[in-house]
């Protein structure tokens, strides 16, 4: 199956499942299905990285399998471990009138095999979106495992031997880049960089996000994080901070950004005091 | 030529400038241009970032190549020479096309398309410098920038943009930044034109500038000195995450007896695992001295800021700076503090390092020594920074043989290439003798450096 035919469907396609992706991240989508290749998307937190997964999931009617990274991780959480205590059930009830030979060959079948999320997604049958969540978080070592599923989409497993994926799963990757992932990993995959967008774009997304929200209100809105983004802060607020902050206005049923108002919500856009104090000073909401 | 030349072209200058393609990359970009095609320049650019470009800090050396081998249009375009319409470059030309310019930069919702558009006839019509011999370059965007000299736009835009109800800094920061973004397309457009005669690879070598973590910290111009502050936070973190995932790496300890033997109960008295103490994690007390002196401040302060945004990683981090007089500056960095302000209060208080206002390294040593011996101790780090130019004054070496004596580890970082130290009137040959002495250019080795001295391991000569 295609999972875009063009990059044209694939920005009309995300738009629809409600995810306003600009030219270069709908073409990049299309090539990610087209040449089945892992799409890595980088760029800081709260622009979309992981919505991008989850719209591609949405518009072509896959579902969506998530590993989440973590330091740890490991293969038993990553790939798939067998199910011991079962197994043990298993040789405890066969009695003393079975050959270790039979067992061993019973108790290493899928019935005793937990798959967990890269396993899973190879072995499905139906259109599949991987998601591999904050990748720079593991450790060097669960790269290593990640190359062969992702080259080769296959997977060896000792007493089974190689599962290979029957439908190439559609795989993202994000990272938040707090370490630089192997070249090895970087050569297999697409790159994406998410950025904050241009007003234009980010006001399209807080409107859609946040229904019922006054038009001057979001150009205001957008005005002055675009405004922030430019400041020195320890955190440039995100898309994900500016629909906060939208839906906030809303709740609090504010119908005009003036400088009281932005000041009394900062809170959901910044959030370390610094920032504050610099946003406060720099956009000069003190003095009036 | 052809396309694949081009193609193959293309990818030996990306890799020429530091960009590491592979093989396969290359193959995967011509499988992305077999499905989207050749029709539309921002889709191929698109998809050849995609499969090349595998670091966000490498894009920009990849646009300025991709503008040079896939350019926008050739020569001046579909609209043709100037000369069709019998006059180049006079006058009148000029200032029509300066008030054409003033419309474009205060149409505020003017797509770049229209801006674009007259970068080029900038270039095409102010530009030209015919009759040059071979091998020399007939198009300068200097020459067309200070023809056209949109900087005296600046305060015709600003008023502009008043009138429309924008407070004044405002008003400049917007007019300041389509000023340059204009100036920019020039000089893109005269190096399009460049590479269109020369061929692109003799372009390819001198445009391409160094990425930003790559950039000599001496070399840096202001806006890479902004952007080199923004990347200061993001490095801190990056550094902290990855110390704090060695260190957990490294806590195995001496054996734990007691917990082993429970342990090993449930495994019928044999000590199948063995427990182990977590190990106390070794931190070091830092002394940052630091020279401020003109030359080499911006260095200094990018460490003191990186130092200090990892100071957990740190027993406790005291700094002091000097240019002929010492002065402690760590009260400025307070934790959680806004780096603006503090490169204010840094820069404020270098009078209070000076008395002369001329380098000594040997008097700051010596009054060092004198007033804040209380500072250095044996489980202390002392770190110098500084280019080691002290203006044929007195050395003290003896103070610094005490200094480095008096502390357990002791560094010093020079933001000079190598082959220049000792030339002119460095010391860095004679400090370097008593003080270990590492070259410290740019961020990378700056990162590299202080992720040594946190993990308490010796830094690479």
């Amino acid at each position: 199956m295609t999972w875009f035919s063009s990059p044209d469907d694939a920005s009309a396609r995300l738009h629809e499942a409600g995810y306003l992706a600009d030219a270069a991240t709908a073409t990049t989508a299309y090539l990610a299905g087209a040449l089945e290749k892992p799409l890595l998307v980088e760029g800081p937190a709260g622009v979309g990285k992981t919505e991008l997964a989850k719209a591609v999931a949405r518009s072509t009617g896959a579902e969506l399998i998530r590993l989440q990274c973590y330091e740890g991780l490991d293969e038993a959480r990553a790939l798939y471990e067998w199910n011991y205590k079962k197994q043990l059930l298993r040789i405890q009830a066969s009695g003393a009138d079975q050959a270790w030979s039979e067992t061993h060959d019973d108790i290493f079948t899928d019935e005793f095999l937990l798959t967990r999320p890269l396993l899973t997604a190879i072995r499905r049958e139906e259109p599949t979106v991987l998601l591999i969540d904050e990748v720079d978080k593991t450790d060097v070592e669960v790269e290593g495992l990640l190359l062969e599923v992702l080259s080769d989409f296959q997977v060896t497993i000792p007493e089974l031997g190689t599962v290979s994926a029957t439908r190439r799963p559609f795989v993202v990757l994000t990272s938040n880049a707090t370490r630089e992932l192997s070249e090895a990993v970087k050569r297999r995959c697409l790159y994406l960089h998410l950025d904050y967008p241009d007003a234009e774009r980010e006001r399209e997304i807080v409107t859609s996000q946040v229904p019922g929200l006054d038009d001057a209100v979001a150009k205001q809105l957008v005005d002055v994080v675009a405004r922030m983004r430019e400041l020195e802060l320890k955190k440039a607020p995100s898309i994900a901070e500016s629909v906060d902050w939208a839906r906030t206005l809303i709740a609090l049923e504010i119908g005009d950004l003036d400088e009281a108002a932005i000041q009394r919500t900062l809170g959901v856009v910044l959030k370390h005091s610094s920032d504050q104090a610099r946003a406060v000073k720099e956009l000069r909401l003190a003095g009036k | 030529m052809t396309l694949l030349d081009t193609h193959i072209g293309f990818i030996e200058a990306l890799r020429s400038a530091g960009l590491s393609v592979s093989l396969a990359e290359g193959l995967d970009a011509i499988e992305a241009m077999r499905r989207i095609g050749w029709g539309e320049r921002d889709v191929v650019r698109t998809a050849y970032a995609a499969t090349l470009v595998k670091k966000q800090a490498q894009r920009v050396t990849f646009d300025a190549i991709f503008d040079l081998y896939y350019p926008r249009l050739v020569g001046a375009g579909v609209a043709g020479e100037p000369e069709s319409d019998g006059v180049r470059d006079n006058g009148a030309a000029l200032t029509r096309f300066t008030d054409e310019l003033a419309d474009a930069l205060a149409d505020t919702d003017a797509e770049s398309q229209r801006l674009q558009d007259l970068a080029v006839e900038a270039v095409g019509r102010f530009g030209a410098m015919p009759g040059r011999g071979p091998g020399l370059s007939s198009w300068s965007a200097y020459t067309a920038l200070q023809r056209v000299s949109p900087g005296q736009l600046i305060g015709q835009l600003v008023a502009g943009l008043m009138a429309d109800g924008m407070v004044e800094e405002d008003a400049e920061r917007i007019a300041g930044r389509r000023i340059g973004s204009f100036t920019r397309l020039v000089e893109d457009d005269a190096r399009r034109r460049i590479a269109e005669e020369k061929g692109p690879e003799h372009v390819a070598n001198i445009v391409v500038r160094p990425t930003i973590d790559r950039l000599d910290f001496t070399a840096a111009r202001r806006s890479d000195l902004e952007e080199m502050r923004r990347e200061i936070y993001p490095l801190a973190r990056r550094l902290a995450t990855r110390l704090t995932k060695q260190q957990h790496a490294r806590r195995r300890g001496a054996l734990d007896f007691r917990r082993t033997v429970r342990a090993s109960l449930s495994t019928g008295g044999v000590p199948i695992e063995t427990h182990h103490r977590p190990k106390r994690p070794h931190r070091t007390e830092l002394v940052v001295l630091c020279d401020v002196s003109g030359s080499v401040a911006n260095f200094a302060q990018f460490t003191l800021l990186l130092v200090f945004a990892l100071r957990e990683q740190f027993h406790k981090v005291r700094a002091f700076t000097f240019v002929d007089h010492v002065h402690e500056v760590t009260h400025h960095f307070t934790p959680g503090g806004d780096v603006v302000e503090v490169m204010e209060n840094l820069a404020a208080s270098t009078a209070h390092a000076a008395l002369w206002g001329r380098t000594n390294y040997g008097r700051a040593f010596t009054k060092f020594a004198e007033e804040h011996a209380d500072a250095l101790g044996p489980k202390t780090s002392l770190l110098i920074l500084g280019d080691a130019r002290s203006n044929y004054s007195d050395l003290a070496l003896p103070v610094l043989r005490e200094l480095e004596d008096a502390v357990r580890h002791a560094w010093w970082l020079n933001p000079e290439h190598t082959r220049h130290w000792g030339t002119g009137d460095s010391a860095a040959p004679a400090y370097g003798e008593i003080v270990p002495m590492v070259e410290c250019r740019n961020l990378t080795q700056l990162e590299e450096f202080v992720s040594a001295i946190s993990m308490g391991t010796q830094p690479a000569r």
